[in-house]
């Protein structure tokens, strides 16, 4: 045969064996075959010292297109190959992906935390120190300090564990705000701070008592500072905590520590202020209780009263998230039932 | 309080409803916590007159009654009731009447006899029982003869059940609103009025009270005010009907017309007061004097009572005839025999008064006014008043002149203010006319100094004495909601957590981020969990006076709450519970210690699985390296200086003597691990429960860790594996630090990787593989260098824990 023929053959051959190859590593066989150094092409080639020198170029070059195409048909068929091997793969590796997931656990903050900690951010970006203080405290600071003298009615020693004569588990945070106050330095500015903290009283727990609960009280004490100021204030705590679009009202009331004294309604988050339940048909529900420092505190403290003013107020974090999530025992907070504490997927 | 609105509005005009009057009082001053409609749900309901009445044949107890009920034929209504009598007014419920719990009247038949409604008592049309008077308290209810009472209307009217009552919750200091009088100056001074009442006119005998009776304080702060008036030839018999409605209006019985008049005085002016019968007296003196210990005295509820020397006793020449501003006695009762009336009025001492109550347990109408103060103002006149209406309800005769035993200064409060201190205090700009025109509504005089309200403040209104309580009665008034809402304009401070408190919170996050849930437990709790899992001595704190066992000492550690926690859930099918706890012990190194050092703590308790069964995972249980390897990231995580290390222990009873250690900080005992013991946990009905606590107080304390950055070593590392035989009793610790001491310092690692006994390992013995990793940062390590090291490592293995390399 020709040189030329037996090269035209050579290519009719090899690309029907290349179209016939379904396996990867047999295509590679087929390339060694077809295009190794051994291979039929390479060894035609040889054979073109025997040609005439003007045939020589004719042929080179079809022995060249020849060659390229095959190498391109190999390529091609490698290229269909190994994606038809992927798509296998990738319908072998077919999994359902609406059977549950691995779950790793993370655990919850405790809802009165979670309550506390959302009411302590708040008036930390007002610029009020966090401050804490002993839960058993003494009679002086947690009564006496706060105009509670001995005989007062309100300090009924039903309602206080007392220790002893002289020392008690707190009722109220207020004791942590005598104490602060005795060491606040004026000259380095006013005084504002929160004490949040667990309380106690002398109670039977049922559903809306509990012998320990918490407490976060307020206290700003400076030279001009209103009324309208407090008003302003709790404002922000009631729309912070139960929604930008509620109002507060405050009532005239009573505490030994404040005057004048005020009891804060917010209006109902559940019916807005149309009468419900929750608000027992008056659109208002009380949250805390507030006033301005009484002078008798101040100058308890050290501080002089014709100076200085403040305000104060008392938040009970346990009655917020009853009232936030619609809990309606609170002993539910200390029993730790984690049917409960799982529930509440805040922050 | 309760407030009659009928009576009120004898004092003041009432422009408004009940409910808005309500609203406004809320906000302006006294909280209205209810508005009372005796007759509400109730109807059909009417006088009838009892014509004619025999006994039902078929029955012991019934009656068959005609009455009459205003129609042209009367009803037959079948009655059991034993008063019922001919000629008698009574309540009638007609067919289609609604009496009490919204019970339905029906036209039945009685044992055959037909019978078209029912004659009601007061307790069947909604009356409490406590304020029915006795007479009729088992039976119907019987209208007075001599009251003009007509058959066929409906009995609301008759019985005071129009009228609308509202509650007033008074805060403790204004107890002012505790008489009617006292509430209409509150709510005239809402309404800018003021209220019109009539001054009591005695007429008075020639013969002169104090010719009869004397009286005598031994001390005046027993009774700064203290005033009797004698009334003769009393006839005690029922009151008016006007008046037992006032009463049990507001929640008192009636009983006769001395003591409901002396009931309708405290209701009026706030000012208790008390009758004796003189001739049960037997001498004609009275005396006020502290009760002496062990005196007995035998009160108006039948009761006796052991007094000590802080009760204020009133006496006759023997005996305690009345426990002074609580309870009269027994033993000079009105009667329906008495003659002659020893009126009482005065001011007794507020805090024996409320400790006496309290003390006592005698809650009453009178000791809550004493405890929180009266109108000292009115003492005289309430008495006159009580005077008056004996002579005109039981015609008595009225002896001349109040005997006088003390008396107050009667001096009204003077309070100076500005109104810039007004203006000040509540951020507003209300003008001075406006704020004496608040004043004079609230009856407040005012004359104006210079710059300075000189405000002269009635007695009556006892809870002002300084300029801040005027800024409360002028903000009330002027309105909270016209009060700007602003916020404090001052030097600006910064707002933060303080590190302690941060790191706290750390903690606490960490443990939330591996899963435990957070619990909230009590301090107080019993004895024995007080003191269980405790490391350190210390003295327990009791509270004084316990509500309940399970409360009563402050806790030394947190692992007993979370283990009732966790005992609570596994109860209900809980049975995979991590929890922790932060808070305080309350440890008492001497138990002279005036309070106890409070010392924050972190606790966790976890039981059931760590790996929960799932469609690919097989279910794990926790087990105790679970929650080491939790509490060694924690610590891990707090960043200290130190050498942390696990030291078995027995010290803790409550955790398992093989599976607990003091976890250690250097030389420092910072907390404890443990597995629970198995007996105190089947105790708690818990299964396989793992426990630790650390004091973070102590960890705080620690020296941090410095936090510089180092870089990734470019060089690489090489690793060597070592198995070793070792009797059973070599800790890993042990193994862990000859391997250190011998390793020279490239090594960066050490990993144990397997533990094995069984076959091929001798009994008594454990076959464990460490996996060490050696680096050198500075350039690359070579196997020679390594070999050299890993071979010291196998000798001192060998050497001093007599290990054999596998
Ligand atoms: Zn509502």
């Amino acid at each position: 045969m020709e040189l030329k023929d037996l090269l035209k053959d050579l290519h009719e051959k090899g690309l029907q064996q290349i179209s016939a190859v379904d396996q990867i590593n047999k295509l590679n066989e087929i390339r060694v075959q077809l295009l190794g150094k051994k291979g039929p092409l390479t060894q035609a080639l040889r054979g073109m010292k025997d040609l005439k020198p003007d045939e020589r170029p004719e042929i080179g070059a079809l022995a060249n297109v020849i060659r390229d195409d095959l190498q391109n048909k190999l390529d091609q068929a490698k290229q269909h190959l190994e994606q038809e091997a992927i798509q296998l793969q990738l319908q072998k590796e077919k999994i359902d992906v609406t059977l549950p997931g691995n779950k790793r656990k993370v655990g919850t903050k405790h809802v009165i935390n979670q309550v506390m900690d959302d009411i302590e951010s708040l008036f930390i970006g007002l610029g009020y120190q966090v401050v804490a203080g002993p839960e058993v405290e003494e009679d002086h600071y947690n009564f006496e300090m706060m105009n509670l003298p001995k005989d007062h009615p309100a300090r009924d020693m039903q309602d206080t564990f007392y220790i002893t004569k002289e020392t008690l588990m707190r009722t109220h945070t207020s004791p942590v705000q005598a104490r602060t106050m005795e060491q606040h330095d004026f000259s380095k500015g006013p005084l504002k701070m929160i004490s949040p903290g667990r309380v106690y009283r002398r109670d039977t727990d049922d559903a809306t008592h509990s012998h320990q609960f918490n407490q976060i009280e307020g206290l700003v004490v400076d030279e001009h500072i209103t009324m309208a100021d407090l008003k302003g204030t709790l404002e922000l705590l009631a729309q912070h905590v139960f929604g930008s679009d509620r109002e507060i009202r405050l009532r005239p009331s009573y505490f030994p520590f404040t005057e004048p004294s005020v009891e804060v309604d917010v209006s109902c988050f559940n019916c807005n202020g149309q009468g419900c339940s929750v608000c027992k048909k008056t659109g208002w529900i009380e949250v805390l209780g507030a006033g301005l420092v009484h002078p008798n505190v101040l100058e308890n403290a050290g501080i002089d009263s014709k100076i200085y003013g403040g305000f104060a107020f008392g938040v009970g974090p346990d009655r917020f998230a009853m009232l936030k999530y619609g809990i309606n025992d609170i002993r539910d907070f200390y029993l730790n039932d984690v049917r409960f504490l799982e529930q509440f997927k805040g922050e | 309080m309760k407030i009659s609105m009928k009576w009120l509005a004898k004092y003041v005009d009432l422009p408004e409803s009940p409910q808005k009057l309500a609203e406004r009082e809320t906000v302006t001053g006294i909280e209205v916590d209810e508005i009372i409609y005796p007759a509400e749900g109730l109807k059909n309901i009417v006088v009838g007159q009892i014509l004619t009445l025999e006994a039902h044949p078929d029955s012991d107890h019934l009656n068959i009654c005609q009455v009459a009920i205003g129609e042209q034929q009367p009803y037959q209504i079948v009655c059991g009731a034993p008063n019922v009598a001919e000629g008698q007014k009574v309540i009638v419920a007609l067919p289609g009447a609604r009496i009490v719990n919204n019970q339905k009247i029906k036209k039945s038949k009685m044992r055959g006899v037909e019978s078209r409604g029912m004659l009601c008592s007061l307790q069947e049309i909604g009356f409490n029982e406590n304020v029915v008077p006795d007479e009729f308290k088992d039976g119907i209810y019987v209208f007075p003869e001599n009251e003009t009472i007509t058959v066929g209307e409906s009995v609301f009217p008759y019985l005071g059940m129009d009228d609308t009552i509202l509650n007033f919750d008074a805060t403790p200091n204004r107890a002012d609103v505790l008489g009617m009088r006292g509430a209409a100056w509150e709510v005239a001074s809402m309404y800018d009025q003021k209220p019109h009442f009539t001054v009591p006119d005695v007429p008075e005998e020639t013969e002169m009270a104090d010719s009869k009776f004397t009286n005598e304080v031994f001390d005046n702060n027993l009774a700064p005010t203290y005033r009797n008036r004698i009334v003769t030839n009393v006839k005690v018999q029922p009151s008016p009907l006007w008046l037992q409605i006032y009463l049990w209006n507001n929640g008192i019985k009636p009983i006769n017309n001395i003591v409901d008049i002396t009931n309708y005085v405290l209701l009026d002016y706030g000012q208790p007061l008390h009758a004796y019968d003189f001739d049960k007296l037997g001498s004609k003196k009275l005396t006020v004097r502290n009760a002496e210990n062990g005196e007995t005295f035998k009160a108006l509820n039948d009761n006796e009572y052991e007094l000590t020397d802080q009760d204020i006793v009133i006496v006759n020449d023997e005996q305690a005839v009345s426990l002074a501003g609580v309870m009269g006695g027994q033993s000079t009762s009105i009667d329906a025999q008495t003659k002659t009336v020893v009126l009482e009025s005065a001011v007794f001492d507020s805090i024996r008064v409320r400790k006496t109550a309290q003390r006592h347990n005698l809650r009453t109408e009178a000791a809550a006014r004493f405890e929180k103060g009266i109108d000292v103002a009115t003492t005289q006149e309430a008495l006159d008043q009580a005077a008056q209406l004996v002579q005109t309800l039981a015609d008595g005769k009225v002896l001349a002149g109040q005997v006088v035993g003390s008396q107050t200064n009667l001096e009204p409060t003077i309070v100076k203010i500005t109104i810039e201190q007004i203006n000040h205090a509540l951020g507003t700009n209300i003008k001075q006319e406006e704020i004496i025109a608040i004043f004079e509504r609230l009856g407040f005089t005012v004359q104006v100094e210079a710059d300075i309200l000189v405000v002269t403040v009635p007695l009556r209104r006892w809870d002002i004495s300084i300029p801040a309580d005027l800024i409360e009665e002028v903000v009330r008034i002027y309105g909270f909601d016209k009060l700007p809402s602003t916020l404090p304009v001052s030097t600006q401070t910064v707002g933060g957590y303080t590190t302690q408190q941060q790191f706290l919170r750390n903690g606490k996050t960490f443990l939330r981020s591996l899963g435990y849930d957070e619990a909230i437990s009590y301090a107080l709790t019993t004895e024995e969990k007080a003191q269980a899992f405790t490391v350190e001595q210390s003295t327990l704190t009791k509270v004084d006076w316990p509500m309940t066992r399970d409360h009563e000492y402050l806790r030394l550690n947190l692992v007993s709450g979370l283990l009732d926690d966790l005992a609570y859930n596994v109860a209900r099918k809980q049975t995979n519970v991590a929890l922790f706890e932060q808070g305080r012990v309350f440890v008492k190194s001497q138990s002279s210690a005036v309070r106890p050092t409070e010392v924050e703590m972190l606790a966790g308790a976890i039981t059931g699985t760590v790996q929960e069964q799932t469609w690919e995972t097989k279910a794990r249980l926790v087990n105790f390296y679970d929650v080491k390897g939790d509490v060694e990231q924690l610590i891990n995580s707090f960043n200290k200086q130190g050498r942390i290390s696990y030291q078995a222990t027995t010290s803790i009873t409550q955790l398992h003597p093989g599976q607990s250690a003091l976890i250690m900080m250097d030389d420092q005992c910072i907390g404890f691990i443990g597995t629970v013991h198995p007996v105190y946990a089947q105790q708690l009905k818990l299964p396989v429960t793992i426990v630790f606590q650390l004091n973070l107080d102590k960890i705080m304390a620690l020296t941090d860790q410095s936090q510089i950055y180092v870089p990734a070593s470019k060089f690489p590392s090489i690793t060597r594996d070592v198995a070793i035989l070792v009797p059973k009793n070599v800790t890993n610790e042990a193994i862990d630090d000859t391997i250190r001491q011998a390793a020279g310092k490239y090594l960066t690692d050490i990993k144990l990787f397997d533990i094995y006994v069984g076959t091929g390992v001798p009994a008594k013995y454990k076959s464990m593989a460490y996996s060490l990793t050696f680096q050198n940062k500075q350039e690359t390590l070579t196997d020679a260098v390594v070999n050299q090291h890993f071979t010291k490592v196998q000798t001192a293995l060998q050497n001093i824990l007599g290990a054999k390399i596998r």
